[in-house]
This record gives C-alpha cells, structure tokens and sequence, in this order.
C-alpha cells in the first residue's frame, strides 16, 4: 500500500515538475511594449530664434562638460592611435578630431545645414560644434538604450513566435517575392476549385530541400487537367524563386512551410 | 500499475509542437511564359529529300518557327531566341542540358525529330519543364508532307494545352470575305486562310455578293449569304469537298445566317411583312420555324453552346440592345444597359461571355459581357469595327476594321484583326487582300 502511495506521489510530482518546464506559456509574462516616444515638429527657424539667455548658457555649460566626457569616451581607439604620442592636443583641435569622426558617422551634408543655420543667427560663442555632437552623441546613447531594451522584447517575442508564425513582414516579403515568380496559366476554368498546396521542407537560406503537393493523386484524376496545370505551375515559381525570401532568424519555425496556390481571385478578376 | 504510470506520463508529457506556417499566395504574374522552341532535328537523308518534294531548305527548323510565331502571337508565350541556345538541335531532343536552359531564362524547351519515312513527313516532338527538368510530354505525328505546316499548327495545339490549361486554336482556319476594288464597286469574294494568314484560297469568282460567311461548330461546313439576281440566298457549302448547295430563297432582308450548336439547324433574321424577326431551319427538312415575333427588329441570333439559349440584338426598347432568350422563343431579358448601341451579339464556345459590337459617341468597340450583361468591358475601340467571331476555346475574337487610308478621310481599308480577352494582345491578321465579315473554325484536328 505505502509503495504504491510513494510511486504515485513521484510519478505525480514528476509530472506536474515536467508540465511546469515544459509549458512557456504558463509561465508567460506580459508583453514588455516599449514606451512611446513622442516627436514634436518645429519649425527650425523656432529654434534657432530663441533669444540668448544667460541662464541657458550656464545649463549648455554644464551639458558641454558632460557631453565632452561621452563624446571622448566614445572615439574609436584607433583614430587615437593615429595622433602623434608626444603631442597633447590643444582643446579646440580635440574638439576638431572629434566633430571629423561623427562627420564620417553621420550624414554631414545635415550637419552641415544645421551648423550654417546656427552660426548664421547666434553669436559665436553660443555655437559651439562640440555641443552639437555631444548632443548627437546623447541620443545615440539614448537610442542604444532603447535598442537594448527593444532587443530585449523582441527575444522575448522570438521564444512565443516559435508558435506563432511569420511576422506580417516576413510573410509579405515572401509573398511578394513569388508573386513575381508564379507565372498564372490563363487558360483555367476560373468557377474550379484552384487551390493547390505545397508542403515544403527549407534551408536555412531558404533553399529547397523538398517540395511536396499535398493533393497530389488530383494531379492524375481524369477531368482534373487544369490541376495538373495549375500545380505545376507553382512547383515552377517556388523552383524559380529560391532561395526564398525567409526570415534570418528561428529557423526552426520556419523550416517546414506550406504555401497555398489560390488562381481564382486572378482569373475571376 | 507501474507501466500504466509509464504509459499515461508518455502520452500526456507535452511535446513542444511547432504549427506548420500556411502562406497564401493569390497573385501571379502575367507576363509571358518564357518558352525555348529548339529546331528540330533532321538527318542529312530526310533533309534532301524534303527539300526535293518541298522545296524547303531545313524542315526542321521551318516547323519550328511555325511553333514559335504561333506561341507568340498567342500573347501567353515569350519564345527565346534562337541565338542564346546552347545545345545543338540534335543532342537537346535526346536529352536537353536543363543547366543550359535554365541559364537562358526558359521554362520550357520545345525539342523534336523530322524524318523522312516511306514517302511520309514523321515529326517527333517532346515537352520539357526546364525548371523540374523533367519531360512533360511527347507525341510523334505522321503525315503527307505537304501538311507540313499543320504539324507545326498541331504541336502548337498541345503544347498550348499542356502549359495553359486550355485547348489550343491554332490547327484552324478562317473564312471570311476578301474584298478589292473602290467602295462603290467593291469585288466581294469568299475566302479561306489558316489561322496565321497562309494557304489563302479564294472560294467564289465574286461575281455575286457575298456575306456574312459562318463557320459550323461541328464540322468544315460553312454557310453564307449571297444575293443571286439581288435576292438573298442562304447557302452550305462543304469546305473539304467543295460542294455548295442553296439552303432556301428568302424574301426581304435576310440576315447572318448561323449554324447551331450540334450543326443541325441554321438560325438567321429575315424581314416577312416588314416586320424582321428571328427563324430557325432546320436542315433535315427545311422546316422554318419562327422564334421571336415582335413588331421591332430582331438580328443577329447566337446559340448558347448548349443549344438552351439564343441571343439577339433588337430595338424593341427604342434603342439597339443585347437580348437574350430560351431557344423556344420565351422568357426574353434584356441584357445590355449602358450608353450607346449594341450588335452583333455572339456566344463564346465556352459559354460564359457574349461578345458584341457598341457604337457610342461615334466610336465602335468590341467588348465581351457575361451572359447576364454583367462585368461589360471593352477591349478595343476605333473608328469603325464591328463582327466579332470567337476562336474555339473562347480566348481570341477576331473581327475587322475599317481605317481611313489618309488623314483627309479619303479612302478606307478594311483588314481582320485579333484580339484576346486581356484586351492587351492586339494583332493585325494578314491576308492578300482587303477583308471583312471573319469566321473562326472548330479544330481541324479533333
């Protein structure tokens, strides 16, 4: 009696330890959506009108010493190996080095507008290009952050897209991509049943290993010629399209596929 | 106990299952089918001798481009140039190189054999799906060798088939009326062409008016009006014997005689007392039987293939309009309703569409409706064109069209022209002569 008590307990903690594991979506948590980044429009000249103030010189001040410390720290090491060792570079030539590099990094043909805007209106000690690209240098690291924390849902979403299927993106791309693939046999009787589905088995680079039509016997069925027309026609676009257009990404999700030929919106239209 | 534990644990333990992704795809393309018609291959020995009997250089290759020019007229293929091909005639209709195919952008290879056996043309010829690389079909012909260019209509037919879905209309013929001289005196005579404009024959003198020549659906029989001593008569006539009988003398305006759907009754509008309406006769007996009675005038009958139903234009509504009714005469509906006039309403041998000529606003155009009047679309518009005839699958209508010669409107030219049902793939039919009044066989070879 105690033995069979003892097995059944075990067998039953087992099994609830297993579903536990076993089952993500009991253990689902709430989706982590981004918070919502407002962007207001302004009018540039809005900007680069506003009256000097000497209480804002201070706060740029104080953002230019900060920044300063961002901006040196983020040089790439190589450019720094570059600079002669003995020589100590002067603050401005620093500041120099540093707005060439963010040149290269960002489009400078804007950099260049907004720097021509700027100096044109503001006296020449408010302009100072260092601020400028710490400020860009802000929102870069801004932006990091918020990658890092969007990469962290889009792991998150990966693991539930196991489930789930191709993202509305992904499919429209592969979509789009046989569209252009899939040559239509115009001759069809449009009022048949013109569905032909194809099981496929992908390479991570979306290449075929094997295509299957999954009513195939249809294909031989006397009076089902169309078929047979209609279904090699779509063996013909996969064949033609691959590698296919598939996600870089959860191959595991995606390595079995099955793509449904439907002729009748085409022929009816 | 123990095992049963075991068992039930290994059937409810949770796999993780992946759900296969579906993706549907409900849009093609349109363009034209990339195709690669190889020239079919021929020994030296069957070279010479049908250069002797044909006066042909390479056989071969003129079957070839009778395949060729009839894929791309059809407006579904893109027939490849020859010059891109990479594999030899003879060595691609053993077995293509389907890499040297596929290098040139071709879905499907067109390979054959000519032969020259006991005083007979033998053409081999084999399908391949260039993408699957695998052969799709293959059928060898045997034939008189002066029906040389039938073969190469035939291989268009299955090939056509094969690809498309539908049967092919390019084993056929049409009839229609050629006409020379100025319009005042304009020499009207029966003529008969295959379908790519050659092997032209002139059927009457033209002493007498012609017109309205009609194809049957079921065999190489044609009927036709011609006025003899300026009445209307309806003739047969047998397109392989030559043979020509009068199928009756009728009074007034006679009408587009048509056969009907199994070929045993000829339909046609005549005016009796003034009043035109629609007749049927039947052949056996001659027997004349009248189906519409309306004071209006009814013209221009058109049997449903399957012989139910018949339409008609009439301008009972005040105006020239599309109608359509049972075969008995009964439950007649009007089915056109835009603007401007309707006529010569014809049914598509795969009875979905009616076609039909519409004059608006000084334009003609030919168009296609469903059989309800519904989805009205106009495929080609011009200055004057009317008598549109279906091709034997119902893809292709051929009509013809009157063009002024000259900016000054002096003059006219009338030709056949084709046009299939995209409305994009409009071509000019060739022929000797001026022509008009266009009929389109049934499958020479059925």
């Amino acid at each position: 009696m105690n033995r069979s008590v003892i097995i059944s307990f075990g067998l039953h903690t087992f099994f609830v330890i297993i579903t536990a594991m076993s089952l993500p979506f009991l253990a689902k948590k709430p989706i982590d959506l981004p918070p919502i980044i407002s962007v207001e429009l302004i009018q540039i000249t809005d900007k680069t009108n506003i009256p000097f103030a000497p209480k804002a010189r201070k706060i740029i001040e104080k953002v230019k010493e900060k920044e300063k410390k961002l901006v040196s720290e983020q040089a790439p090491p190589k450019k720094i190996k570059k600079q002669k060792p003995d020589a100590v570079p002067l603050p401005d030539e620093k500041i120099e080095k540093i707005k060439k590099i963010k040149d290269k990094k960002q489009n400078p043909e804007k950099i260049e507008t907004e720097i021509k805007q700027i100096s044109e209106f503001e006296k020449k000690e408010l302009f100072d290009s260092n601020n400028i690209a710490a400020l860009i240098d802000k929102s870069k690291v801004e932006s990091a952050e918020t990658n890092k924390k969007l990469d962290k849902v889009t792991q998150d979403q990966d693991k539930e897209m196991d489930f789930i299927g191709l993202t509305l993106g992904e499919e429209d791309a592969l979509k789009a991509q046989i569209f252009g693939c899939w040559s239509i046999p115009l001759g069809l009787p449009f009022n048949e049943n013109l569905l032909v589905r194809i099981k496929l088995q992908l390479k991570p680079d979306g290449s075929i290993i094997r295509s299957e039509i999954l009513d195939h016997a249809r294909m031989n069925r006397p009076g089902q010629g169309f078929y047979k027309v209609l279904a090699e026609s779509a063996l013909r676009a996969i064949k033609l399209c691959q590698p296919l257009r598939v996600p870089s990404t959860g191959y595991e999700r995606w390595k079995d596929m099955q793509l449904n030929f439907d002729a009748r919106e085409m022929l009816e239209g | 106990m123990l095992f049963r534990y075991l068992f039930l644990l290994l059937v409810i333990l949770p796999i993780k299952a992946f759900a296969l992704i579906e993706v549907d795809i409900t849009r093609g393309n349109l363009n034209p089918l990339p195709v690669a018609v190889s020239p079919l291959a021929i020994d030296k020995n069957s070279k010479d001798n049908f250069k002797k009997i044909l006066k042909k250089e390479n056989l071969g290759s003129e079957i070839a481009k009778i395949v060729e020019n009839n894929l791309k007229q059809s407006g579904l293929f893109n027939p490849l140039n020859k010059d891109a091909f990479l594999q030899e005639p003879d060595i691609a209709n053993l077995k293509p190189r389907f890499e040297d195919w596929n290098l040139i952008k071709a879905q499907a290879l067109v390979t054959g054999k000519v032969t020259f056996v006991d005083e007979k043309l033998r053409v081999e010829f084999r399908l391949w799906d260039v993408l699957a690389g695998k052969e799709m079909m293959a059928l060898a012909f045997t034939t008189v060798p002066s029906n040389w260019r039938r073969v190469g209509h035939i291989i268009t037919d299955k090939v056509y088939e094969r690809l498309t879905g539908e049967k092919g209309y390019f084993d056929t013929r049409i009839i229609y009326i050629s006409e020379e001289g100025p319009k005042t005196n304009r020499i009207k005579k029966l003529a008969i062409m295959d379908q790519d404009g050659f092997n032209n024959k002139f059927l009457t003198l033209g002493n007498e008016l012609v017109l309205t020549p009609r194809f049957s659906p079921t065999n190489q029989m044609v009927t036709y009006l011609s006025y003899f001593r300026n009445l209307p008569r309806v003739y047969l006539l047998d397109i392989e014997t030559g043979m020509q009988e009068v199928v009756g003398d009728f009074p007034g305006m006679t009408f587009a005689p048509r056969f009907s759907p199994d070929g045993k009754k000829i339909i046609m509008s005549f005016a009796k007392d003034g009043n035109s309406d629609i007749y049927t006769m039947d052949l056996e007996n001659r027997i004349v039987e009248r189906i519409s009675n309306h004071p209006s005038i009814d013209t221009s009958p058109s049997y449903s293939p399957d012989g139910k139903y018949i339409t008609f234009n009439s301008d009972r509504s005040g105006y020239q309009q599309i109608y359509v009714m049972n075969s008995n005469g009964k439950n007649v509906k009007r089915i056109s309703f835009g603007n401007g006039l309707y006529g010569t309403p014809v049914w598509s041998p795969r009875g979905d569409l009616i076609a039909f000529t519409k004059l608006h606003k000084g334009k003609f155009y030919i168009g296609v409706m469903r059989t309800d009047g519904t989805g009205e679309r106009l495929l080609t518009e011009n200055f004057y064109q009317e008598a549109p005839s279906w091709s034997p699958n119902g893809r292709v209508l051929i009509f013809y069209r009157e063009t002024k010669t000259n900016s000054k409107g002096e003059g006219f030219s009338a030709k056949l022209w084709s046009i299939d049902l995209t409305g994009y793939n409009e071509k000019m039919v060739e022929t000797e002569t001026d022509a008009s009044d266009p009929s389109w066989s049934s499958l020479l070879s059925n």
